[in-house]
């Protein structure tokens, strides 16, 4: 019963939905106030049905109901509660009904948050969101329900595939989808602004924060993903430059351009045709993402039970929308009027420069990701594009952005003065040679970590050099500075940190270089030497889980004569789905990493294993997080807050001016 | 400076960019992308020694031989053609003989293609695209079709 409820809630959404895309559109363009404030409640209803239905799978779920097809495919009764509730969404069918609920939770956000914006902008933005949702909802209902039942209910079920069986997928998806559906926000406001054709500061200040949110999210997503492959494929790389992870780096990519020409248009007026054209980029990728992921045309661990039709209809959602948005602004971008002017150096000409670098960076993943596909459906041969490739391009493209980041930091709106920024960056730059010397002399890597070494720390410390000489000036107390420090914009230091936080997983990824590999074959007893670190095999042993059997080392991790840690890296092999999974044995020493990984066979006692000693590893990921803080912090900016300014504005009897 | 000139230095800059990234996006993929043959195309288009590229097929039967020093050998069959393959370092989760398997490498001047990786496929359900495609060409694979 509870199935069917949670059937019916999905077809009422999409119901409401339709409604919702049509009345307060009309509304907005007759001026008819009663019908755009349909666009509120609505948004909120259908928030409500979805999060209703997607409770009811969830139910499904957590309660082993078997005779709903969804839960004899992906759960079984004996699964841990965790993957119970994970299982939801660890499937094709479930993973779309997250994706609706995040799209609706955004519209309902939208429909309160900020409080005070504009009715027909409003109106406007919940419209378009709708339209997206009647597209994903009708696909889910047409082509993957997730409620459809079984006739004939089994005892048990086929249990959740075992790589999904971790606490990544707990976190994973909700957090990538948040990150892509985000954008859903910022091409509604893209879509009203065309459709309206006005396009403001205003504008740029309410839909930052979205923005931000989104960036935050997807930043947090691939990040997890990352670190989830890392230890759950037992590659012992970080980024393979598969399609699937490009899929998510290209919206993450434009969605950096989109923060930063968002934050010129809210500044100064100025790129307001490319800021709506990249709010549509941002989430056409997004969309793209999903296309490539769940249509099938790619085979990962991403792509679940494929099906032709599915493809197709996303294709096809993909056609309207990205054809329609770009339909619309070839048509409307013209009547939005100029903004500021600017000269080339300037804070204004940095951030342009950062955009084109972006952007051309997503074009040569693209490329990279959909050549091949284009090439094998004109000639029907097939290719690999490789980590090669992207090195060759996506690096060149990024190593300028890096060395521009500070220096632009420093740049004035407006007109600035490069030489002067430049010379402020002076320290910043004679640390990085200092980094540069030290890392040339610790152990021999390849010329270009030791760049990308240096390059990271002048990142770090260029980014916190414009704050720094804001706080400390000739002959400051100590005092002075910590209350300038408190004065400064959050967004300031949400800028200065998210820099930093690129430079930090600059140097993890550089430091790659110095990594060390070896492969043996373990018996107990052994003794091998990584880097600074000895892995003393205590046994090799075969073992039974709970659901699984094992052949498992248990190993001693020492640096001279004291023992640091201990790991037990083994090979799962799962009877029911008659699958191996590999638990690599990973301790964090510092900032670095010890990866352990067996090979499945074991003979004569012994068993081949891949052994890596990963200096600074963790910083690949621990960037991401700095990254993500800095966001953080420029969201809560108190500026950002439109309705902190109005109310406060209120508050002033008339004809007072605020002191400064 | 005019808004004339100072769209001038956009655009030439913008130019600029796009045609080094353009310049890199065609250096790059001439010398860094490799083919996918299946054994039957291997044998035909016979590859000149030092090419990069992926063969896939299923590993044949009784042909994996470990050496000494983690070197395998095995051999690749669309059942029509068959590829002699030499890979150093540990073989994937689920490589076993009678199984697809794709092969990244580089054609040896002695007939042996030489891997420097090995992906076999993840489960039970999940067969590498290409292979799938190499094997129905030789009409020995039915079970692609997913539902």
């Amino acid at each position: 019963m509870i199935v069917e409820i949670g059937h019916y809630a999905l077809v009422l959404a999409l119901a409401l939905s339709l409604v919702t895309g049509v009345a307060p559109l009309i509304g907005a363009l007759r001026r008819d106030g009663a019908l755009m404030d349909v666009a509120r409640p609505a948004a909120f209803a259908q928030f409500l049905l979805v999060a209703g239905s997607f409770a009811a799978l969830t139910w499904a779920h957590i309660a082993s109901d078997f005779s709903v097809i969804n839960v004899i495919e992906n759960s079984h009764s004996m699964k841990p509660m965790i993957y119970k509730v994970s299982g939801v969404w660890g499937n094709h069918e479930g993973s779309m009904l997250l994706w609706v609920l995040i799209l609706a939770v955004f519209g309902g956000a939208v429909a309160v948050w900020p409080r005070f914006m504009p009715r027909d902008l409003r109106a406007l933005v919940i419209a378009a969101q709708s339209w997206i949702a009647v597209a994903f909802l009708s696909f889910i209902l047409l082509t993957s329900n997730p409620f459809a039942r079984a006739a004939m209910p089994p005892i048990e079920g086929n249990d959740l595939n075992p790589i999904l069986q971790d606490p990544g997928l707990a976190i994973h998806p909700p957090l990538l989808y948040i990150g892509y559906v985000g954008f859903s926000i910022a091409f509604s406001f893209a879509a009203a602004a065309l459709i309206s054709g006005r396009i403001d500061a205003a504008w740029a200040r309410f839909v930052r924060p979205w923005i931000l949110i989104a960036w935050i999210f997807l930043t947090l997503g691939i990040a997890m993903g990352s670190y989830w492959a890392y230890y759950t494929l037992g590659w012992g790389g970080f980024w393979f430059w598969d399609p699937v992870e490009n899929a998510s780096l290209m919206p993450w990519l434009a969605g950096t351009a989109l923060l930063h020409s968002a934050a010129v248009m809210e500044k100064r007026e100025a790129l307001k045709v490319w800021t709506i054209f990249l709010a549509i980029l941002a989430f056409s990728l997004s969309l793209l993402g999903t296309f490539l992921v769940r249509s099938g045309v790619l085979t990962s661990v991403h792509a679940f039970a494929t099906d032709p039709a599915r493809g197709v209809y996303i294709l096809l959602i993909l056609v309207i929308f990205i054809g329609g948005s770009l339909a619309l602004f070839a048509w409307r971008a013209n009547e939005l009027k100029r903004g500021g002017i600017f000269a080339p150096i300037s804070r204004e000409g940095a951030l342009v420069f950062n955009n084109l670098l972006l952007t051309t960076s997503t074009a040569t993943v693209f490329v990279g990701t959909l050549y091949p596909l284009a090439l094998e459906a004109l000639d029907g041969s097939k290719i690999t594009v490789g980590a090669p490739f992207y090195n060759y391009t996506f690096v060149p493209l990024f190593v300028p952005i890096f060395i521009a980041m500070p220096i632009a930091q420093m740049l004035a709106w407006k007109r600035g003065d490069l030489l002067g920024a430049t010379q402020r960056l002076v320290f910043a730059f004679g640390c990085s040679l200092g980094a540069l010397a030290i890392f040339a002399w610790w152990h021999g890597a390849p010329i270009l970590s030791i760049f990308m070494a240096g390059l990271s720390v002048f990142v770090m410390i260029g980014s916190f050099a414009d704050i720094i000489g804001r706080i400390f000036g000739r002959g400051v107390s100590g005092g002075t500075a910590l209350r300038r420090a408190f004065g400064l914009p959050l967004s300031a230091w949400g800028t200065a940190i998210a820099h930093a936080g690129m430079g930090v997983t600059l140097l993890g990824v550089a430091a790659t270089g110095w990594g060390v590999e070896r492969i043996v074959t373990m018996h107990a007893g052994d003794s091998y030497q990584v880097g600074p670190y000895a892995l003393s095999v205590q046994s090799v042993e075969p073992r039974k889980g709970p659901n699984y059997s094992e052949v498992v080392a248990i190993i001693n991790v020492k640096r001279g004569d004291r023992m640091v840690a201990h790991i037990e890296p083994s090979k799962r092999f799962f009877q029911t789905r008659r699958m191996n999974t590999t638990e690599a044995g990973i301790v964090t020493l510092g900032f670095g990493q010890v990866y352990v990984n067996l090979a499945e066979e074991m003979k004569d006692g012994a068993v081949d294993a891949r052994l890596y000693w990963k200096p600074l590893v963790s910083l690949i990921w621990l960037g991401a997080l700095v990254m993500a803080l800095g966001g953080a912090l420029s969201v809560l900016d108190r500026r950002l807050r439109v309705g902190v300014a109005a109310r406060a504005r209120k508050a002033l009897p008339p004809g007072v001016q605020p002191a400064e | 400076m005019t808004r004339k000139s100072r769209r001038l230095v956009l655009i030439a800059s913008a130019v600029a960019v796009i045609g080094v990234a353009v310049g890199l996006v065609l250096f790059a993929l001439r010398g860094n992308v490799s083919f996918f043959y299946s054994p039957t195309e291997y044998a035909e288009k016979a590859p000149a020694p030092g090419t990069r590229l992926s063969v896939g097929g299923l590993v044949k039967n009784d042909t994996v031989v470990k050496g000494a020093d983690k070197t395998v050998t095995f051999t690749v069959t669309d059942t029509n053609k068959d590829v002699r393959v030499a890979y150093t370092g540990l073989l994937p989760d689920l490589f076993r003989e009678g199984q697809g398997v794709v092969a990244a490498g580089v054609v040896g001047a002695d007939g042996w293609f030489r891997a420097d990786s090995v992906l076999a496929k993840h489960d039970e359900k999940y067969m590498p695209r290409e292979v799938a495609d190499a094997l129905k060409k030789q009409g020995v694979w039915n079970q692609g079709e997913k539902k």
